[in-house]
């Protein structure tokens, strides 16, 4: 399901929206995931405090949505734009891959929350696809 | 059996009150059919659905989503016993409609992200956690009598 022409330019355009909202849209998408599906909390039971809103939370919220971010502006390359990403993922921190939809699915939520207005059923399958493209990319070293 | 607790109980019924079923299950299945098209084979008899302006104006769509919210609606004035409420949607869905049930998560994800939208701040991420029980208590009672 690879992306169009129409999709690319319907995320970028998303993008210039909600960019500067990137770090708070990581947040509240990451403390989703961890309250709403606790299976994923296995790959982070070194942090203090896994709650919504918590410092690492936060902080880690940030670092996964500047990579989105990063992936939107390579989005005519995303294998090459995330292949150092995959190799971590699957050697190092082996996240089952069927986190990454759980997680596209929270960011979803989080952006038509956040941009209700700009989150038309058009841009819902868009950036649906551009996270499940990304998924597919991060899964890519897996074997 | 599933428990609900006094908290799942009240957070349901709070955002129960604010949704409108009219509104939110055209809204809900309107998505299902845009992002994940393939859905639309279940549909063969709607007529037009050839994009997303098409989809989002059907009538046959519109009430279809209330006819849907209509059945959950049963589910959140029955939270204790959803898996008996929905025994003959069940065999219905599998019988005779044969509704491959992985669609019933992915229609569970649009009507969460329709409400998010519509609640915004609101749907907090706790209340979300209740929402997702509801949902995947639904989709397993709808899956219940394919096996």
């Amino acid at each position: 399901m690879s992306l169009t022409v129409h999709d690319i330019s319907v995320v970028k355009a998303l993008w210039a929206k909600i960019g500067s909202r990137a770090d708070e849209i990581g947040a509240e998408a990451l403390g989703r995931m961890l309250t709403v599906y606790p299976q994923s909390k296995t790959y982070f039971s070194h942090w203090a405090d896994l709650s919504p809103g918590s410092a690492p939370v936060k902080k880690h919220g940030k670092v996964i949505m500047a990579a989105v971010s990063d992936a939107v502006a390579h989005i005519d390359d995303l294998p090459t734009a995330l292949s150092h990403l995959s190799e971590l993922h699957a050697n190092k921190l082996r996240v089952d891959p069927a986190n990454f939809k759980i997680l596209a699915h929270n960011i979803i939520v989080t952006v038509g929350m956040l941009f209700p207005a700009d989150f038309t059923p058009e841009v819902h399958v868009s950036l649906d696809k551009f996270l499940q493209n990304l998924a597919w990319c991060l899964a890519e070293r897996y074997r | 059996m599933v428990e609900w607790s006094d908290a799942e109980h009240s957070a349901i019924s709070e955002v129960w009150g604010k949704l409108h079923i009219d509104e939110i299950g055209p809204q809900a299945l309107g998505r299902l059919l845009i992002v994940y098209p393939w859905t639309q084979r279940y549909f063969g008899s709607f007529g037009d659905l050839s994009s997303a302006a098409a989809i989002l104006g059907n009538p046959k769509v519109s009430s279809h989503g209330k006819v849907v919210l209509g059945a959950l609606d049963k589910a959140v004035k029955n939270l204790e016993n959803i898996k008996a409420t929905y025994s003959n949607l069940s065999q219905l869905h599998c019988d005779k409609l044969n509704v491959d049930p992985d669609n019933f998560r992915l229609l569970a994800d649009c009507l969460t992200i329709v409400v998010g939208i519509k609640l915004g701040a609101s749907f907090s991420p706790q209340v979300q956690c209740t929402w997702q029980k509801l949902m995947a208590v639904v989709a397993a009672a709808l899956s219940s009598r394919y096996f």
